[in-house]
């Protein structure tokens, strides 16, 4: 009976979200201008479901103070109430409206994994760049550097280091920043690579511009679309660790609301048949899956394959 | 090329385990500190040091842990206060165990699923299972591992709780870890289905298949035939880097299933900052991980004749 009615569900959400996606091209289409519609009238229902799904959470950290029933930390009653009207979807172990929680979640957890990746970004494509233009010996040792860096698993080195700093957010956002600028940087330097021979680049030399013109002028601007699409999956990777970290415990910690840890504290339900716990876990899967949607879109569209 | 790629892979064995012993340098205080804690005074600091060997300069440390470590001995756990050889033994027994049971599932299902995605690609089969693959590789484990306690542990198939110990008997033991292994397989055969599918048609769009094409060989047989054995290079890779990225994903699923192995040890060594503890998971961790790397890149080399002979 439940893996009927489970199946039923699924299927009735498939159908809606494909139904939604479409609405939500139309609407797009609609709204922006001629040569943006152009675009956009290309992306698969799957590329225009990320975007409404990304959409959605944007207005709900915005909008949380509003959205949200209850304050973030507010104890309101008994632990693990079910699911009522006063209740939407019950409260958690300390008698918390999980509801609210959910809605707090989408700006601290989205929030920070979207501070930390801009931080990655920054650090690991300005270095990228750098090592890429300058080459010899400062791009072999920051190349080496980030080979030996990279060659410990990512949850593993932060692990490590939080062990180490301790577990606030202020270290979260340092240690995995400075894991992920790794990645980033490979990415960078390997795109740079391409374009620092380029005539125009050699032309800029010649001309004696600097190295902060050549890098902010002439490579990034060139390099941006790759770069672009890496952010998305990198913000998929980063969002995923710090969730993980948190459902460790080893992440945000309480009582910032955040989905990882939503989903530990109140695991237990889960054996009485309850999925109250699903639902911020649920949050994470579908944010992570609609940004690989879209960046799967670009990537094709970058790639210039056609079906 | 082969010893190129095999010093180098020992270098950075080796760089690894100076950065993961260096990085305890940073610590606020020392270990004899951490040891103490609210107790520290100096005379008895000073008394751990000598004892833990503190006084010596940093390098002369390092040689002696790595020693250690070479033989199997990795110091003593500063919350159990055990050997942690003795920890680790048992649960790196369970860890390989459940890595080994995901793999047997995961290795074939995803091979097959990324051959049949290339060869019928950009039908509906392809779509579907890229979209589905996708979509397995967003989740988060411990969601896909909680969605397998409801469906599979509430209705009592299969245990929520895979409590195996030494003596467990090998038949028990496969069922009991079935919900983990089965998490693990879900959200690493869509990685590895994805690579193997990337793979193939790379393969594919090389010109001497467009010619066995014109000679028109069917598809079935150019996919087998003449695909398959260029492709045995990029899919080995494609098997070692998810058994390396496998490594990762268990720390999560052995805490949702509560699973005595290395991870469940790692992250209760982070904790209690547990710092040689941590260390030695972190180790363990790293050059399976630098070794499954390793041995992707040997043996796709040692596939590739032009690999061997190039200079």
């Amino acid at each position: 009976m439940l893996y009927l009615q489970t199946f039923l569900g699924f299927c009735i959400t498939i159908i809606a979200s494909i139904i939604a996606a479409w609405l939500f091209r139309v609407l797009l289409v609609r709204l922006v201008g001629h040569s943006t519609a152009k675009f956009i009238r290309t992306a698969p229902l799957t590329a225009s479901f990320g975007m409404l799904v990304i959409c959605m959470y944007i207005l709900c950290a915005i909008f949380a103070p509003l959205i949200a029933p209850y304050g973030e930390a507010e104890i309101l009653g008994g632990g693990f109430e079910p699911w009522s009207s006063t209740h939407l979807l019950g409260t958690d172990n300390l008698g918390r409206d999980v509801f609210t929680r959910l809605i707090y979640g989408a700006r601290n957890t989205v929030g920070i994994a979207f501070l930390i990746t801009a931080l990655a970004f920054f650090v690991g494509t300005l270095l990228g760049l750098y090592a890429a233009l300058k080459g010899g010996i400062i791009d072999q040792i920051t190349s080496r550097l980030v080979d030996v860096l990279m060659a410990i698993p990512s949850l593993i080195f932060s692990l490590l280091m939080l062990t180490i700093f301790g577990t606030s957010v202020l270290s979260l956002v340092i240690v995995i920043a400075a894991i992920d600028s790794t990645r980033v940087f490979r990415i960078a330097r390997a795109v740079a690579l391409t374009i620092v021979h380029l005539d125009y680049i050699e032309a800029a030399k010649l001309r004696g511009e600097r190295t902060r013109y050549l890098i902010t002028r002439e490579i990034l601007p060139n390099a941006l679309a790759p770069l672009a699409a890496e952010f998305g999956l990198r913000f998929c990777f980063v969002f995923l660790m710090i969730s993980a970290l948190s459902f460790l415990g080893l992440g945000l910690q309480p009582p910032t609301a955040d989905w990882g840890s939503m989903v530990r504290d109140n695991a237990d339900l889960i054996s009485f048949g309850d999925i109250t716990p699903l639902i911020p876990a649920g949050a994470i899967a579908l944010l992570t899956i609609a940004v690989n949607f879209v960046v799967d879109w670009f990537l094709h569209k970058a790639s210039g394959l056609k079906d | 090329m082969l010893v190129k790629r095999l010093a180098l892979g020992v270098l950075t064995l080796i760089l690894l385990s100076l950065l993961i012993f260096l990085s305890v340098e940073a610590l606020p205080g020392d270990l004899a500190e951490a040891i103490l804690g609210q107790q520290a005074t100096p005379e008895n600091t000073a008394a751990i040091r000598r004892e833990l060997g503190l006084d010596l300069p940093p390098w002369t440390r390092y040689l002696h842990w790595l020693g250690g470590v070479l033989q199997g001995d990795f110091g003593n756990s500063l919350a159990l206060r055990k050997p942690i050889a003795e920890l680790i033994a048992p649960r790196l027994a369970n860890t390989l165990f459940l890595t080994l049971y995901t793999a047997c599932i995961a290795v074939p299902i995803a091979l097959i699923l990324g051959m049949a995605a290339s060869l019928f690609r950009n039908s509906y089969f392809d779509r579907i299972s890229n979209i589905t693959a996708l979509s397995a590789i967003s989740m988060p484990e411990f969601f896909v591992g909680y969605v397998m306690i409801y469906f599979f542990a509430i209705s009592g198939y299969f245990p929520s709780m895979a409590s195996i110990n030494a003596g467990t008997p090998f038949l028990e033991k496969l069922y009991l870890c079935f919900l983990p292994a089965l998490t693990l397989t879900l959200v690493v055969t869509a990685h590895m289905m994805r690579m193997t599918r990337a793979a193939i048609i790379n393969v594919l769009a090389l010109p001497y298949i467009e010619m066995a094409r014109l000679k028109g060989v069917k598809s079935q047989r150019i996919i087998t035939a003449h695909a398959l054995p260029n492709a045995i290079a990029p899919i080995v890779n494609v098997v070692a880097l998810n058994l390396a990225y496998l490594i990762t994903g268990v720390v999560i699923v052995e805490i949702v299933f509560v699973f005595p192995g290395l991870g469940q040890l790692m992250v209760d060594g982070v904790k209690f900052r547990d710092v040689p503890v941590v260390q030695a998971t972190a180790l363990i961790f790293a050059s399976a991980y630098v070794g499954l790397n390793l041995l992707a890149d040997i043996i796709s080399t040692i596939s590739n004749p032009r690999l061997m002979r190039q200079r």
